[in-house]
């Protein structure tokens, strides 16, 4: 038996991603490049650390190569402790009723046997598509003050975007007892983040409930928590204010890399008491030449800048050739932008190469008809060749581009 | 495939007083180097990558900042059960070191050598700046069937009075050597690493002992030129020994070339350091740079030429820095203006202030100065 943990910590990160397209082909979500160093997997990790959990299990199932990789040891994050730390957790064959994890429910139900082992009070559950800062520790507290069974972490939104979260309707004392997905009249705009805390006897007993019920979808938010609700128990809603952001879109990965160089986003990264920890890159500290233009910019160690930049998120080893032009736009780890490339509005994943005069993107206000804009993705591996014009909103994969 | 026949042991102190600014509350190995370095690591890496995987790391005074550097070694890889780093203070079990003279040293950690159970050691200072393949000087060693190889580099002394000059033979033998000399021509000065089998070593070491021999070069080097086959391994490409405080200054400054850093730090031997999880340099509206190096945790919103800024360096809006080489989390504050000045860390440069050195005589600033 391990030392007893009071909160473990279980990450949801096994969903395709989908709506990333190229970027999450190959990739877990919770392993996408974020903010010039981090991966998005970084503030759910660096978040348990910093409020004192222990013990994390990552639940994978998509894609784990990279992610497993990158998580390695845990060491990165001090989560590489003897008797506690981060746990990589697949699914796997068993004796009988070998299955993949067919819901969010399902996956933390199938490994009831991991959190038993710690002979946990509470489990936080966590997804790893999110970006923001947050002590767990002050939620947890909040739900031993309210002797609930979950609590949710809810932030709140503008009553006019409410109707495109799940909207969870509370009375005075903060106590839910409605759920609302996607309401077309939203009577409140709390919004869930996806943060659950659990009293470990509560949610193991609905777990096992709902696992039993063939016609479930084994999902948290479509059938646990309404059967939670429904049986009467104690659900709360803890109101988190700060940067918050999902990042399970094209748009919302682009635009919360860009709050990172806005000054009036209080999403701080060079707190002391507060870091984002991530594993380094071995590189030296990043070369402007002369010449080179720099404003407004994220650059990470390794690159090597040329050209000109402006909003610009760089990751390490980028390179960016003299007369090559980025502009609000996001460059992922290893990307070679050359000599005259022009790139604005875009994402270019790792290891591509924009060729020569090429022009990736188009700024919003350049466009005739607004709709056709939107932000371009190279995708991981390509190489533009020198001269193209890849326009506003398209995708490129690698594979189709060798074609 | 890790692992060789070869015990890295690396002086942390040697040749302090040449930088005596720098070194005053740190040792040798732990100076501060190229925005996120510091000494050591170029030879540890260098180690580690050449495939040494127990290194002995000597220390004299002012180790705290090495130690805390250096931490387990994990940064290096060399945080294991089996070999690893071994932090080796003056104060052993059987023995207190009273000096620093390489051999005494040496000698009070005979049981570390005896019990190490690798046939070679490659003995190197942590005062260059270089990325050396030491399984070509290991291999040169072998084919040469040497007693003893000594590498140095081809060239214009760094010193007019502090080096070793070699002169060697067209087989590669070193047939005499000067201690404590310079050359104005081009010549062959030594780069403080040797390699030598260990029970030779062991027996110099204790017969200098034994005969009240102590130094290093001196005494056990230059008295085995006769007898013994010492062989000169050249290095050419980028090196720097840092010798003085002006070397120092030119040897940031040379990160400006490409050519230098691609030959410092390639992908297949990257030199590690200590990881400080630090976000990217952000630079701000209005910031303008040229031809400067800059390490994570930077915030940029003033003008930075030709400068090698350190992890965490703040320069405020209005600041112009030129010619400077800034240690970590220095804050050059708005307005000010500083050329050919070497900041130490943590100094604060207040508002409207304006210093400048000379190429020759670059201004230095110790630790937690405020000006």
């Amino acid at each position: 038996m391990l030392p007893k943990q009071e909160v473990v910590a279980m990450l949801l990160a096994g969903g395709q991603g989908s709506r990333l397209g190229v970027l999450t082909k190959n990739l877990a979500k919770p392993a996408v490049p974020f903010g010039g160093k981090y991966r998005i997997i970084d503030f759910p990790l660096s978040n348990c650390v910093n409020s004192g959990i222990e013990t994390v299990g990552v639940l994978t199932q998509y894609q784990p190569l990279e992610l497993n990789e990158y998580i390695g040891s845990g060491q990165p994050w001090d989560l590489d402790s003897t008797n506690a730390g981060v746990h990589i957790l697949p699914p796997y064959q068993r004796n009988k009723r070998s299955d993949w994890y067919k819901g969010t429910a399902n996956a933390i139900c199938q490994n009831i046997p991991f959190i038993e082992r710690y002979n946990p009070d509470y489990v936080v559950v966590l997804s790893g598509d999110h970006i923001y800062k947050m002590d767990y520790s002050q939620m947890v507290a909040f739900h031993k003050e309210k002797d609930a069974a979950c609590t949710i972490a809810v932030y709140e939104v503008p009553m006019e975007e409410a109707s495109r979260f799940g909207i969870l309707n509370t009375r005075e004392d903060d106590s839910i007892y409605e759920f609302d997905e996607k309401p077309k009249v939203p009577k409140s705009n709390k919004a869930s983040m996806g943060i659950y805390v659990f009293s470990w006897d509560k949610l193991k007993k609905y777990l096992i409930a709902d696992d039993e019920d063939p016609k479930s979808q084994n999902d948290f938010g479509k059938n646990v928590l309404p059967a939670m609700l429904e049986a009467g128990e104690r659900m709360f809603a803890y109101r988190f204010e700060g940067y918050w952001k999902d990042v399970g879109t094209i748009e919302s990965l682009w635009e919360s890399n860009m709050d990172l160089l806005d000054p009036n986003v209080s999403l701080d990264l060079n707190d002391t008491e507060w870091k984002i920890y991530s594993r380094n890159p071995v590189m030296p500290a990043h070369y402007v030449a002369k010449g080179a233009k720099v404003q407004n910019s994220l650059v990470a160690e390794g690159c090597n800048v040329y050209g000109e930049i402006d909003f610009a998120v760089l990751f390490a080893g980028v390179y960016v050739a003299p007369g090559a032009v980025v502009k609000d736009s996001i460059v992922m780890p290893g990307a070679r932008i050359e000599e005259g490339a022009v790139v604005q509005y875009a994402i270019v994943a790792e290891n591509s190469v924009v060729g020569a005069n090429s022009v990736v993107g188009e700024r919003p206000e350049a466009m005739e008809n607004k709709d056709d804009w939107g932000v371009a993705v190279i995708g991981p591996g390509c190489t533009i060749a020198p001269g193209t014009v890849v326009p506003p909103k398209a995708m490129i994969d690698a594979e189709e581009v060798d074609k | 495939m890790r692992g060789n026949n070869v015990l890295g042991i690396l002086f942390a102190y040697v040749h302090e007083e040449r930088v005596r600014e720098l070194t005053e509350n740190r040792v040798m190995a732990s100076i501060p180097y190229g925005g996120r370095y510091r000494l050591v690591d170029f030879p540890l890496s260098n180690m580690v990558n050449s495939g040494i995987n127990k290194v002995g790391v000597i220390t004299e005074t002012n180790y705290q900042s090495l130690m805390d550097h250096l931490g387990s070694g994990k940064a290096w890889d060399l945080s294991r059960k089996r070999e690893g780093l071994y932090l080796l203070p003056p104060f052993g079990a059987e023995t207190t070191r009273r000096t620093d003279a390489r051999i005494e040293t040496l000698s009070s950690i005979m049981r570390f050598l005896k019990n190490s159970h690798e046939d070679y050691v490659l003995l190197s200072d942590c005062d260059l700046v270089a990325n050396i393949d030491y399984r070509d000087v290991f291999r040169f060693h072998t084919e040469k069937n040497a007693d003893i190889t000594l590498v140095y580099r081809r060239g214009t002394s760094p010193d007019t009075d502090k080096n070793c000059v070699y002169t060697i033979d067209p087989e590669g033998v070193v047939r005499d050597m000067l201690v404590k000399r310079g050359s104005d021509a081009d010549c062959n000065y030594g780069l403080g690493i040797r390699l030598i089998s260990k029970d030779l070593l062991v027996k110099l070491v204790e017969d200098c002992m034994s005969r009240n021999l102590y130094d290093f070069d001196r005494d056990l080097l230059q008295r085995c030129l006769p007898d013994l086959r010492v062989v000169g391994y050249e290095v050419t490409g980028a090196a720097y020994p840092i010798t003085s405080f002006g070397s120092y200054f030119n040897a940031n400054m040379a990160l400006m070339d490409p050519k230098v850093r691609a030959q410092l730090f390639t992908s297949t031997q990257p030199i590690y350091t200590k990881v400080r999880d630090d976000m990217p340099v952000k630079y701000g509206l209005g910031s303008v740079i040229g031809n400067s190096i800059v390490a994570d945790g930077c915030f940029i919103d003033g003008e930075v030429e030709n400068c090698v800024l350190f992890r965490g360096v703040q320069v405020k809006k209005g600041a112009k820095l030129k010619n400077c080489v800034i240690m970590q989390d220095t804050v050059v504050g708005e307005n000010t203006r500083l050329d050919y000045v070497v900041a130490d860390k943590n100094v604060i440069f207040e508002q409207d202030r304006s210093m400048a050195g000379h190429q020759n005589y670059p201004v230095y600033i110790s630790k937690g100065s405020r000006v």
